[in-house]
């Protein structure tokens, strides 16, 4: 009853979704405010259908009803609560489902909180969103329905793949999905504009607090999503290049642009044309995400072959979609007027700088990842492109453009002056060159690159603090001033800050990591004593263990170091009964931002375990920069400037008033 | 300036950024993409030692013995012919004996196949794609071998693997 349910709410949200899909448009054309008024209440609507459907589907895993195939296939009823939760989207038809649902809550918060746009904007955005939903619900009824029954129930369930059970998963797929699709937004937006054939400043101050919700929890997705390979796979990597992962970074590279274009913008009515096809662009990139990581083509090209339902019809919204979009920029673009004039060194000269750089790194993911698998369809052969590749092409993108990130905010809009910014970084310069001295002579005769690339990292951070300081002017006047201009900052200015400073803190852990990492790979036996970093690490003994769905062998050791005990960790190798799988699950030693981490391999038969020891330094840096950049942005979306609304432009006010009469 | 000169800055700075890049993806391109082959692969192209590439297949019943110190050896087969493997280290948590897997490295002067990184997917009906294909290929596909396999949702890395 509660799976034919939540199915019969989502066929209603379909139908919701193809009312809101043409009706406001043709309301937009006949100026009839009534008509175009029917985009808020389906849009609202359609969310209440896909959360109730939504809902339905939760229920039915939490209540471990097997006769439904999606439960029957990815829960057992001995799972523990959450994990019968988050099951629901870690598996195809849940996860699409997952989709829908943001989908249908974007576009109920644009229809609820978007009472000061002008009427036909707001029907022309919902209806595009419309056109979307209407895409992806098609795209679940017709090829991958979570709630088909099973003719024969069966007693006991398949069990959750192991490796997602685990907390990442009840965070990291929301997030993600939050982030692709939040950016669909700025997508609707965008195509909106073109149809309407008018952008405006106060077009792109809309815009940008969607976006930055997106990019924040894109942001926090990927990171979660990097910590949590990182804990879970065994091997201490935290970022593998995989076309997965990279599904990911591109929209985020392509949306970190589209932030800082729209704030151009916003500010100086410049840059439209570029901004509407990098609103396109980045949603494009997120819709390819899902092609990639729903399609299966990354698996297998033999499961896309067998069965090509999905696969094919993902690709085709894709076409539609990303082709259509296109199209329609090619044919309105054109028609949209030009924005002020700047010069090339200034503020809007380096936000220009910074979209260039971002978008041809972009570009290297994209080929990095589309490349072999373009290589097998046209000619056979396969090749693997790995983390070289990334590191020759990416590496090199970033680097002028991390060296250009602090001069960003110091440079004058319309025309900057790069002399003056140069003499307010010196300080910065200063102690970026202090760092590589001593980086330097502290690992004599190590890495050479490791100590430059730390001083970028310093360079970064301190350029943002530079322009704190400069803005408060701190030590020019009485501290208390100063104190009281801080206060008086826009949240924008500390947002972008914080956001830089986290770039530069990410790049210290990712530099300190792959420098100075050390680690012990060997076979134990108890009492045997492995020297890690400094660290002493004693195997006290192994012991087994009983869980809820699985059973596990825990090793005991003690840390110390010079001598004196520091902590006891933990780590284990469980074996699901179920699957017949087993996972490894890391311990994590903790101290400061570094990190000790043990994996456990097979034992053999004398009674030895292989371990695997790492010792990580300021490890936790790689993730307390994005987690930074994130506050930034939240800081950042809270400026009072966002939060009273744009001002009406004045032909635009006019139309809203007469459309509402 | 007048407008079109500062258009002409931008899209100059724009083609050399481009210009740049495209150097290096077509540099990376040429150093550092591994290619792919099964042991009948090696044996028709003659591959030297020390050329770097990934050997996928399956790991042969019976083959996989332990020695000290962590270092094992088993061999890989796609059906027409073998290759031996040694590694040292710890082998992801799914290798097992009959499934599928993939190692990266290069053969010695003595042609065993010296891997430093063995891969091997999370999930018990996964096979890796190339092996895969390969073997279906050759003919040896049965089709409990593509049975539908979860993938993580949008996860960060469904591969697992070890290197040493």
């Amino acid at each position: 009853m509660i799976a034919e349910s939540g199915h019969y709410a989502l066929v209603l949200a379909l139908a919701l979704a193809l009312i809101q899909s043409i009706v406001p448009i043709v309301g937009a054309r006949w100026r009839d405010a009534a008509l175009m008024n029917v985009a808020r209440s389906t849009a609202l609507a359609q969310l209440l259908f896909v959360a109730a459907s939504f809902a339905a589907l939760v229920t039915l895993h939490v209540t471990s009803d097997f006769s439904v195939a999606n439960v029957f296939e990815n829960s057992h009823s001995l799972k523990p609560l959450l994990y019968k939760i988050t099951g629901v989207w870690g598996n195809h038809e849940g996860s699409m489902l997952l989709w829908v649902s943001i989908l249908a809550l974007f576009g109920g918060l644009v229809a609820a909180f978007g009472n000061n746009l002008p009427l036909s904007l707001r029907a022309h955005v919902l209806a595009v969103q419309a056109w979307v939903a209407t895409a992806f619900y098609l795209f679940i009824l017709i090829t991958s329905n979570p709630f088909l029954r099973i003719a024969n129930p069966p007693i006991e369930g398949r069990d959750l793949n192991p490796v997602l059970q685990d907390i990442g998963l009840a965070v990291h797929p929301p997030m993600l999905y939050l982030g692709y699709v939040g950016f669909s937004i700025s997508f609707s937006f965008a195509v909106a504009a073109l149809l309407e054939g008018r952008i405006d400043a106060a077009w792109a101050r809309w815009v940008r607090p969607w976006t930055l919700m997106a990019w924040i929890f894109l942001t926090l997705g990927i990171a979660m999503g990097s910590y949590w390979a990182y804990y879970e796979l065994g091997w201490g990597g935290w970022w593998f290049w995989d076309p997965v992962e990279n599904a990911s970074l591109m929209p985020w590279l392509a949306g970190t642009a589209l932030l800082h274009s729209a704030l151009v913008m916003e500010k100086r009515n410049a840059l439209k044309v570029w901004t509407v096809l990098l609103s396109i662009l980045t949603f494009s990139l997120s819709l390819l995400g899902t092609f990639l990581v729903r399609s299966g083509v990354l698996t297998s090209v033999h499961a896309f072959a067998t069965d090509p339902t999905r696969g094919v019809f993902i690709l085709l919204i894709l076409f539609v979609f990303i082709g259509g979009s296109l199209s329609l920029y090619a044919w309105r673009a054109p028609a949209l007027k030009q924005g002020g004039l700047f010069a090339p060194i200034s503020r809007e000269g380096a936000l220009v700088l910074n979209n260039l750089l971002l978008t041809t790194a972009c570009a290297t993911v994209f080929i990095g990842t589309l490349y072999p698998l373009a290589l097998e369809v046209l000619t056979g052969e396969k090749i693997s492109v790995g983390a070289p590749f990334f590191n020759f092409t990416f590496a090199p993108l970033f680097v002028p453009l991390l060296l250009a990130v602090p001069f960003g905010p110091l440079l004058a809009w319309k025309r900057g002056d790069l002399l003056g910014a140069a003499q307010r970084l010196m300080v910065a310069g200063i102690v970026a060159l202090v760092a590589i001295a001593l980086v330097f002579a502290w690992t004599y005769g190590g890495a050479t690159l490791a100590p430059l690339a730390i001083g970028l990292a310093a360079f970064v951070i301190m350029g943002a603090l530079c322009d704190l300081a400069e803005r408060i002017a701190l030590f020019r006047i009485p501290l208390s001033l100063s104190l009281r201009r801080a206060r008086g900052l826009p949240r924008a200015t500390w947002g972008t800050a914080f956001a830089h400073a986290g770039l530069g803190i990410a790049l210290i852990g990712i530099v300190c990591e792959t420098t100075w990492n050390s680690e012990y790979i060997g076979s134990m036996k108890p009492d045997d004593i492995a020297r890690v970093a400094g660290y002493e690490l004693r195997l006290d003994g192994l012991s087994p263990r009983q869980g809820p769905n699985f059973r596990e062998m825990v090793a005991q050791f003690t840390v110390s170091r010079d001598g004196e005990k520091v902590s006891v960790m933990t780590p284990s190798k469980r074996n699901f009964t179920t699957r017949g799988a087993s996972t490894t699950e890391a311990a994590l030693l903790t101290r400061g931002a570094s990190q000790l981490y043990i994996s456990l391999g097979d034992t053999t038969a004398d009674g030895a375990i292989a371990v695997r020891i790492y010792h990580k330094p300021l490890v936790l840096m790689i993730w307390w920069g994005p987690v930074l950049m994130a506050f930034g942005g939240l800081l950042s979306l809270s400026d009072r400037r966002l939060r009273v609304g744009a001002p009406k432009p004045a032909k635009a006010a006019a139309r809203a008033l007469q459309a509402a009469e | 300036m007048t407008r079109k000169q500062r258009r002409l800055t931008l899209i100059g700075c724009a083609l050399v950024v481009l210009a740049i890049a495209a150097g290096l993806v077509l540099n990376a391109l040429r150093d550092s993409i591994v290619f792919f082959s099964t042991p009948s692969m090696v044996a028709e192209k003659h591959l030297g030692p020390g050329k770097r590439f990934r050997l996928g297949g399956l790991v042969e019943q019976g083959s996989l013995k332990r020695g000290d110190n962590l270092a094992v050896t088993f061999t890989v087969a796609d059906g027409a012919a073998t290759l031996p493997v040694a590694y040292k280290g710890i082998l992801p948590d799914l290798f097992r004996e009959g499934q599928g897997v993939v190692a990266e490295g290069a053969l010695d002067a003595n042609g065993v196949f010296r891997a430093d990184t063995v891969l091997a997917k999370h999930d018990e009906t996964y096979m890796p794609k190339d092996v895969a294909d390969a073997l279906k290929k050759q003919g040896h596909w049965k089709d409990d071998y593509g049975k539908p396999s979860n993938m993580p949702s949008a996860s960060a890395a469904p591969t697992q693997g070890a290197r040493r």
